[in-house]
């Protein structure tokens, strides 16, 4: 499966490391309440929540350059409109691959 | 130019609180996680331009934008190409960044508004300047009489009562000086006491606290005189 970079951080910051911090300590504060907010709407098979959920978490994942991932997580989210859960499989493993880099970084 | 950035993501108005900060000429001013927020902000302040998440909860960016009764410049933000087609249908909105949002597609989205801001500024200008070439009518004894706005060299008050001097004639009309400086263009009119609006081209010269407008001596107010000379084409 591919792997998260910070390709667009750094592209961001431009060398500055007060910045790239900055966006890092966010990912790694949002990324987890939001996962949780995915599982807890899982939890009540609120499809709309997850939906909008999913379409949040859409967002990091381009931002830590998972191109392949955004576009099953795309797919999940138009499916999830339809009250379809196909893909759920394949964004819960994006999100573990997030969790295991963000305790890197 | 002043900005805010209304996303319910954190990460996403950090990213445009880091190229805003890179941008010269444009300050952010605030931040808010939703559209309620933001329009309590926008009750009370001036805002430029405004950087908007569509896929809020709740209320949408669609929706903030019809909320707007004066929108400023509206830039787009999201994840979805999809709704770039409804996007058109407002003027306020002068572009549409996909995220994650590129700086250099970020700074082209901050030109286009400020040419949009100074298209806006020079039609006011120009609606502006279009009240030279209008006139306006006094009622006199039942008589509407049109009075030329660009030969008023001076309008002075007098209890209920204001006194229009015009190259040709003088009028006494039933009015106030404040009605009268609503309807005059500001390039070309100053108030320059309580009682005296004068028109600065017809100004001959000035001394000390007062101005000599045609043979009339008029006093400037101390508060009014550093406008008065901001206004005058000084050698």
């Amino acid at each position: 499966m591919e792997q998260p970079n910070l390709n667009y951080v750094e592209q961001l910051a431009r060398g500055d490391e007060a910045i790239k911090k900055t966006l890092l300590d966010v990912i790694k504060t949002e990324f987890p309440e939001e996962k949780q907010d995915y599982y807890d709407s899982l939890a009540k098979k609120d499809y709309k929540k997850i939906e909008e959920n999913v379409h949040r978490i859409k967002h990091k994942i381009s931002i830590l350059g998972l191109e392949q991932s955004y576009e099953l997580a795309n797919t999940y989210e138009h499916n999830l409109r339809e009250k379809k859960m196909d893909g759920v499989d394949d964004f819960e493993q994006i999100l573990t691959v997030i969790t295991a880099y963000i305790n890197t970084i | 130019m002043n900005c805010i950035s209304i996303d319910d993501e954190k990460l996403a108005r950090t990213i445009i609180k880091t190229l805003c900060d890179e941008t010269d000429g444009l300050q952010l001013i605030g931040e808010f996680p939703n559209a309620m927020q933001a329009i309590k902000f926008l009750n009370e302040h001036d805002v430029d331009l405004i950087f908007l998440d569509i896929h809020m909860p709740d209320f949408t960016g669609f929706d903030f934008v019809k909320t707007l009764k004066n929108p400023p410049s509206i830039v787009l933000t999201t994840s979805d190409p999809k709704f770039a087609i409804e996007a058109f249908q407002y003027e306020c909105i002068v572009d549409y960044l996909l995220k994650p949002i590129k700086a250099n597609r970020f700074k082209m989205a901050v030109e286009k508004a400020k040419k949009q801001q100074l298209i806006a500024n020079k039609v006011a200008e120009n609606k502006a300047e279009s009240k030279l070439e209008n006139d306006f009518y006094i009622n006199i004894d039942r008589r509407l009489i049109k009075i030329d706005i660009p030969s008023i060299y001076l309008v002075e008050a007098k209890g209920d009562y204001i006194h229009i001097k015009t190259e040709d004639k003088n009028y006494t009309v039933h009015s106030t000086l404040k009605k009268i400086e609503e309807k005059l263009p500001e390039s070309l009119f100053l108030k320059i006491h309580r009682s005296y609006i004068i028109n600065l081209k017809k100004i001959i010269d000035i001394e000390d606290n007062s101005v000599l407008i045609k043979k009339d001596v008029i006093p400037v107010s101390r508060s009014k005189r550093p406008e008065l000379m901001k206004r005058l084409d000084l050698l």
